[in-house]
This record gives structure tokens, sequence and C-alpha cells, in this order.
């Protein structure tokens, strides 16, 4: 059975969303939009297998992550990539005094529990994201978004346990650093 | 066993504590020093609350996003 152009028309709807999805985390607007149009594809020929079950964007986000996955796979089968964290912790040595307590002690954040507050901090943090080291920002999406264990991620970009955990500390730090500035 | 870690020390092991299981001393330590440190209390909050609105980035635009039509 072909298609309905009506299913077809709502695909169209999401693309702009799930370009801006696939962007936040590849990093490459070529790659993901690759990523996007292969979603629809694939959504277009399994149709009958979203039959109205679910939110259509739950859906199709679902399928756009597997996308992403695989693309962040053959890229980190491509050579010419640092393999060492971008940076270096003492970035943040400025963070604390020289007996390593806080030289500006975290502010407690306000919950953003409200649905308006809510959808402010999730733009915040986009922004916040889109400044972090393309690297550094990959591992953490892969970490804390797709929630790969360390162990996989360290596997697909090629680095040590130790060096995945101090991407991940940095992308933490920076990304609280952002929001402390931004959020509060 | 040091009892009293720096401040710089805990954010490392907080963040450590989101990706791999932390030994029964590390934990320890941990709760001695959030015990009299609000600003590493803070820190771990902030975290948890990073955590949670990374996994909500795919969901929707606004609050009213996935599952919401879903039955």
């Amino acid at each position: 059975m072909p298609p309905s152009s009506d299913f077809q028309a709502k695909l169209e709807g999401q693309r702009a969303y799930l370009l801006r999805y696939a962007t936040l985390q590849l990093r490459d607007t070529d790659r993901a939009e690759d990523c996007v149009q292969e979603t629809l594809l694939a959504a277009l020929a399994g149709e009958a297998g979203f039959g109205g079950r679910s939110n259509l964007r739950t859906w199709l986000t679902g399928i756009l992550k597997h996308k992403i996955v695989d693309a962040i796979r053959r890229s980190s089968r491509e050579p010419a990539m640092t393999l060492e964290p971008e940076g270096d912790e003492s970035e943040f040595d400025a963070l604390f005094d020289p007996r390593g307590h806080w030289a500006e002690a975290p502010s407690a954040w306000e919950r953003p529990d409200g649905a308006l507050e809510r959808s402010q901090f999730l733009a915040a943090l986009e922004a916040c994201l889109e400044q972090l080291p393309a690297r550094t920002a990959r591992a953490f999406m892969m970490r804390e978004h797709m929630g790969l264990e360390t162990e996989e991620i360290c596997k697909e970009l090629g680095i040590t346990a130790t060096n995945c955990w101090v991407m991940l500390y940095r992308a933490r730090m920076a990304l609280r650093l952002c929001l402390e500035q931004t959020w509060k | 066993m040091k009892m009293m870690l720096p401040c710089k020390e805990v954010t490392h092991l907080v963040s450590q504590g989101l990706d791999r299981r932390l030994g029964f001393g590390e934990r320890v330590a941990l709760r001695v020093h959030f015990a009299i440190c609000g600003g590493c209390r803070n820190f771990d909050r902030q975290m948890k609350l990073l955590r949670e609105a990374v996994r909500q980035l795919g969901e929707a635009d606004g609050p009213r996003g996935a599952g919401s039509q879903s039955t």
C-alpha cells in the first residue's frame, strides 16, 4: 500500500524539529540532514509500524536516534581525530582556591517545575550545549542523551575510560558554568 | 583515610558517580563532605538536574511533548 499523502505531510511537518535535534548532536548540517532524510524515508516505509500508537514526534525521534548513533559510529572509524580530550582539566582550576575549596560556591538552582520554566531551562541548556567543543559535546550527548555506557563511548571515540570521564567532567563543568549565568 | 576531601575532588567524584559505580569509601567520603558543604550539595543537585534535563531534550520543544497523545 502506498503511503498516504496525509501521513507524508505530517512527516514533513516534523522535519525542522528533527533537523535541529540531529544538528545538536552531530554538529554537522550535512550529516544531520542525511540522518533526517533517512529517518523520514524509514518512517514512510514503516507507516504501518507507527499505526497512530504513539506520539508521531516521539516515534520519529526514536528512529532518528538510531540513525545518529550509526552516523557517529561511521565517523568515529574515520582517522584524523585527536585522541586527547579537548583542553585540559586545569581550565577549571580558577573555580577553586589553592586548597581546593570553592572560590565561589555553586548556587541553589531553582528547579524548573512549571511548564514555562521548563521550556526556558531547556532552551538555555541547548544554547550552552552549542558552546561546547564538538567532541566533548558528542561524548556528553552519547552518555546523557542516548544513555550509552562509558565503555561504548570509549570504543566509539577510541579513547580510554579515564579520558572519557575527563571529557564528561569537562562537559558538565562547562555546562554548569554556562547555566549559572543564564539560569538562577 | 582522609576524611575531608577538597571540593575540587568532590566535583570529580560526583561526575564520575554519574558514569561508574563509586566504591564504598568514595561514597562515604562524599556523604561526609555533603554534610558540611552547602556548595557541593548544590553542585550535586545541579548535576542531577542537568542529567534530567538533557534526557528531556529530545521529547519536545515545549512542555507538552512526548507521550501527551499516547494512551
